[in-house]
């Protein structure tokens, strides 16, 4: 079950080598993460999955049945797809774009377009957007439309291209925790792709770092990979060579809070010490309660 | 003016002859158009031969071409479909081009996301690039319209009623007002069409007027107007 990659080369006709040899099984109902460097593939295996690049070798099941005898649209139409800079269509309202694929099914359209306001609720979008053109929204807003209109057909599978690196950190850190909360309740499939490790690791229950040619550099839990980085390559990329996840705690103040710093000395956050007694984790690393990204680095 | 006056009938049915002549070529123009500006959009050779023919269309003389016409068509010489037909001509070579710059003017990111989105190589001409290429595509159908009004007066330099009537005849008798007159006219339909035609556009395209007055309003409150995705 779940979308498997084996053996997938892909080989563009001016020769240039976009992917190798990439073998890698995404489980259902959770986020695997392709994070990488521009140019390390990560787009091109994440577009694979639609058909909107075929692999020159090797297959791509998707619950065990391969795609290549699938027609492209039909399957492009059960799986949903976010991008950066959210791709809206400018000439069709809020609620039109939202409503786009259940239309192309075949759906009344009076119909796809009431349940395309229950979306807008469900990613926090005030109804009262429903008639603006996308060119009326913010960034934030139009990737939250992005994201209803990728889940309007209730797809199995969500696909997500770098959906939130056009908008500001604190839009961003909002979204990735609407995110979040949609994977709690809606448990999809979801294919994320980012050159960001922190949302790589704030977002993936499963990660694969991705070196240049689609080349698997470590697949694993953040846990995992932060514990463990299987090489230098590694390391650096996840931050942990520079210092950047080893934290120190400061000397206590006066109140409860323990500063915590990186090895450069930078402020990194806070930890609750009552006493001078280190507050330990009593939720388990994936809760993702503390709202600060560092969080996970507790465990380094 | 009072020559305008008493010659009211002749300067009516004098328009609506122009206006018989210049129409379908106009409308028949963007017609024709649209396919070749789209086939030139998505192939550079195509682009090549369809740009370096419309130019090359373009130049040859309305009087040469009107008077061609015919000639290779074996229609009889004072048949106004001759003058439509060369309008024709010039509409599309103009047109082309426009038709060619509106459609890669379509976002690629937009294009592409509705490819992902499931829309067939159709669906995405129809409810996609071409309405994005409107904005585009009715600024060519504006050149085209006046450029098409203004050509259509040399009708009158082969016997076919229309307005370029009052600048042969107003020349042949020396009669300023005449060659005002018609002038005046050409003018006021050239305007006239545009304005019908930027109606028309408005009526079709709302989102491309609203977008425009919420970046005009934003503009003038220095409200950061967040970009869309289009580039």
């Amino acid at each position: 079950m779940g979308i498997e990659f084996r053996h997938v080369r892909k080989t563009y006709p001016d020769g240039t080598t976009a992917v190798e040899d990439f073998s890698v099984t995404i489980p259902s109902r959770s986020t695997t993460v392709f994070v990488g460097s521009s140019g390390c593939g990560k787009t091109t295996l994440l577009r694979m999955i639609n058909r909107m690049v075929d692999p020159t070798e090797g297959q791509i099941l998707i619950d065990d049945e391969e795609i290549s005898g699938i027609e492209p649209v039909a399957l492009r139409r059960r799986i949903g797809y976010v991008m950066q800079n959210s791709g809206l269509l400018p000439h069709r309202t809020v609620v039109d774009n939202v409503a786009t694929v259940p239309v192309l099914t075949g759906t009344p359209k009076a119909k796809a377009r009431q349940e395309a306001l229950g979306l807008l609720d469900r990613v926090g979008l005030d109804r009262s957007l429903a008639n603006r053109y996308p060119g009326q929204l913010s960034g934030g807003q139009q990737q939250r439309v992005g994201v209803a209109r990728g889940l309007a057909a209730d797809p199995n599978i969500l696909l997500m291209d770098e959906p939130f690196g056009a908008v500001d950190p604190i839009v961003r850190d909002e979204l990735q925790q609407e995110l979040l909360r949609l994977q709690r309740e809606l448990g999809k499939t979801t294919v994320f792709v980012t050159h960001d490790i922190d949302e790589a690791f704030l977002l993936g229950q499963q990660v694969v770092i991705l070196q240049r040619g689609g080349v698997i550099a470590q697949i694993g839990s953040p846990q995992e990979i932060l514990a463990n980085p299987a090489s230098d390559f590694v390391a650096d990329f996840v931050g942990a060579k520079r210092g950047k996840r080893r934290l120190t705690a400061e000397e206590q103040g006066a109140g409860d809070d323990v500063l915590l710093v990186d090895a450069a000395g930078y402020p990194a956050g806070v930890i609750s010490a009552p006493d001078g007694r280190l507050a330990l984790s009593n939720s388990g690393p994936l809760s993702r309660s503390v709202s600060n990204k560092t969080d996970q680095a507790g465990d380094a | 003016m009072s020559w305008v006056w008493s010659h009211l009938d002749l300067i009516w049915s004098s328009t609506l002859a122009h206006v018989a002549l210049c129409v379908p070529a106009i409308v028949l123009g963007f017609a024709v158009s649209v396919p070749l500006g789209y086939w030139a959009s998505r192939s550079a050779g195509a682009r090549g031969v369809l740009l370096t023919l419309g130019n090359i269309l373009y130049t040859i003389p309305g009087i040469a071409l009107v008077v061609l016409v015919p000639v290779v068509l074996g229609l009889p010489i004072l048949n106004p479909v001759n003058v439509t037909i060369a309008l024709l001509v010039y509409a599309v070579a103009i047109m082309v081009r426009s038709a060619a710059d509106a459609f890669a003017s379509v976002s690629a990111d937009v294009r592409g996301s509705a490819r992902a989105q499931g829309f067939s190589g159709p669906q995405l001409f129809w409810r996609v690039e071409l309405p994005l290429a409107g904005p585009v595509l009715l600024a060519g159908v504006r050149v085209v319209s006046v450029s098409t009004i203004s050509l259509a007066t040399v009708a009158a330099l082969v016997g076919i009623p229309s307005l370029g009537g009052f600048f042969t005849d107003g020349f042949q008798r020396s009669f300023l007002t005449e060659i005002i007159t018609g002038l005046v006219a050409v003018l006021l339909l050239a305007a006239v069409f545009d304005v019908a035609i930027g109606l028309i556009g408005r009526a079709l395209m709302p989102w491309n007027r609203r977008q425009r007055l919420s970046s005009a309003a934003a503009a003038s409150f220095t409200i950061p107007v967040p970009q869309t995705g289009g580039r």
